[in-house]
């Protein structure tokens, strides 16, 4: 059996997520012949740590009564830096101008010569020549799967599945919020503004909406995927960028009846890297509606591949998570 | 203009030099020829199919001389739109004219505006338009198109294109 001692920086939605899938997978993880043992659980308040292995069930608990998993004054960052352990799940949220304390504790990680395992696009947008660099210098594993899309396997397929493929090309919805938004708001005919609020009653868009639907966060998933299946060095300031904010009932209707419906589309190519509302053929594999992720991947050898699933979720994303881990420990 | 146009060839040396001097006299460009070697018509010649590029007021000229060169000119057509694209434009397309719109495209003799459906919700609200455009190549839907984009740039309309084109 092999220990894998583990940290969860943040402990948010997603950082939730991961303690219940750990715990629900305990079993089948062992019979893969690894022991997650997480020595340390921080968020913004503070941290618990137990080089023995922390009470995940009890961490649960604590932050859906009392709103914090803290027991110490101790920051994630001091926990990375001082505690001795192998993985640093990096699940803080994302902050694409200064990359927020995510980049930090990546850098950290990489200096104490951790593996990370992150959902975080903040660094990854800003940073991903220097991380790789930095991963690379200290022999660590940097795996960011969740950071695209949610539980729709994307990096990983190109990566791996798809191993000795060129990749032409990727197209696809990467935005769970934008395409619940031009669904409803071709479905009831209602503005833009209407299905906005909707979306905030239901907690599919964040309150404050304008990094989804000006198209921002589907930039940062395209430098993402531009930067570890193109082998570039793009950045936020290389996409071109529209939302949906202008998109009108009237021309998704329009649209409609001419055979298409109107999708934020996020498109990389050694052309460039594209964010736009484009229209789609209805029976089109990339017209899903819902909150659903799709994205196309035109291969040279296999040609055209689609995949789609759930963007976001806190499950979904830490299923991204635990297949990053499982990959990373299984077969060395 | 650009025309489509069927000749037959006699099946002797020197007969491809017969039916292209006529069009450089005549100051047609040609564009593609299609030289149907295997294939013979029933008066034992070659169906070779042009297209080319001339005045309206040179095509009679053209065809003259093409016959008295002994080439049998079989067909002339205006060459069919092959290339179509639907777009949407969002924003004050009526009252930034949407009539200049139109003609930017069609002047260009290339493409051309053949259907356009328009929603007006109110005096102050953004209207929705559909617009198709054919062209008659490739080459040219996208000249179009990069027409079309700084038209709604300059207007400030958004214009939402189909997946797989660029504008």
């Amino acid at each position: 059996m092999k220990t894998i001692r583990t940290s969860i920086i943040g402990f948010g939605a997603i950082g939730q997520g991961v303690a219940e899938v750990l715990l629900l997978k305990k079993e089948y993880l062992r019979s893969l012949g690894l022991e997650v043992r997480v020595v340390a659980v921080a968020d913004s308040k503070g941290a618990t740590f137990n080089p023995n292995g922390v009470d995940l069930a009890k961490c649960l608990v604590r932050k859906r009564e009392i709103g914090t998993v803290a027991l110490e004054k101790l920051s994630g960052l001091e926990l990375i830096k001082r505690l001795d352990h192998e993985l640093v799940i990096e699940t803080t949220p994302t902050n694409i101008e200064t990359g927020g304390v995510g980049l930090q504790n990546m850098r950290a990680a990489f200096e104490t010569g951790k593996d990370v395992v992150t959902s975080n696009k903040g660094p990854l947008t800003l940073k991903y020549g220097e991380l790789q660099e930095a991963a690379k210098a200290a022999g660590s594993k940097f795996r960011f799967e969740a950071s695209v899309g949610g539980a729709m396997p994307i990096i990983n397929l190109v990566n791996e599945v798809l191993a000795g493929n060129e990749v032409k090309g990727i197209k696809g919805i990467l935005n769970g919020t934008c395409n619940y938004i031009l669904s409803r708001m071709l479905e009831e005919k209602a503005s833009y503004k209407d299905i906005l609020a909707e979306s905030m009653e239901l907690g599919i868009a964040e309150t404050d909406p304008s990094y989804d639907v000006e198209g921002i966060d589907t930039a940062c998933k395209l430098v993402i995927l531009a930067n570890a299946l193109f082998g570039l060095d793009a950045t936020y300031n290389d996409v071109e960028v529209t939302g949906i904010t202008k998109i009108t009932p009237d021309a998704l209707e329009m649209a409609q009846e001419n055979g298409y419906v109107i999708k934020l589309i996020g498109e990389v190519s050694r052309k460039g890297l594209q964010v736009a509302p484009r229209l789609v053929p209805i029976k089109h594999p990339l017209a899903v509606g819902g909150t659903l992720n799709v994205a196309s991947v035109d291969t040279e050898l296999a040609g055209e591949i689609t995949v789609t699933g759930k963007g976001a979720g806190p499950i979904e994303t830490a299923s991204a998570i635990l297949s990053d881990l499982i990959s990373i420990y299984r077969e060395c | 203009m650009r025309i489509s146009m069927d000749i037959e060839l006699k099946d002797v040396p020197g007969q491809m030099l017969l039916a292209l001097q006529p069009l450089s006299e005549c100051r047609a460009n040609l564009i593609t020829v299609v030289h149907h070697h295997q294939k013979r018509t029933p008066r034992n010649t070659m169906p070779v199919q042009l297209v080319l590029e001339t005045r309206p007021e040179n095509l009679e000229l053209l065809k003259a001389r093409l016959e008295a060169n002994g080439i049998r000119v079989v067909r002339v057509g205006e060459q069919r739109f092959r290339e179509s694209v639907s777009v949407v434009l969002i924003g004050h397309v009526i009252h930034t004219g949407i009539q200049d719109t139109i003609d930017r495209i069609d002047k260009t003799g290339f493409a051309e505006v053949v259907d356009l459906s328009l929603s007006m919700p109110g005096i102050e609200k953004p209207s929705s338009a559909l617009i198709k455009i054919d062209a008659v190549g490739k080459e040219e839907l996208q000249k179009a198109l990069a027409i079309l984009r700084e038209v709604s740039a300059k207007k400030d309309l958004l214009m939402v294109l189909p997946i797989g084109i660029q504008a």
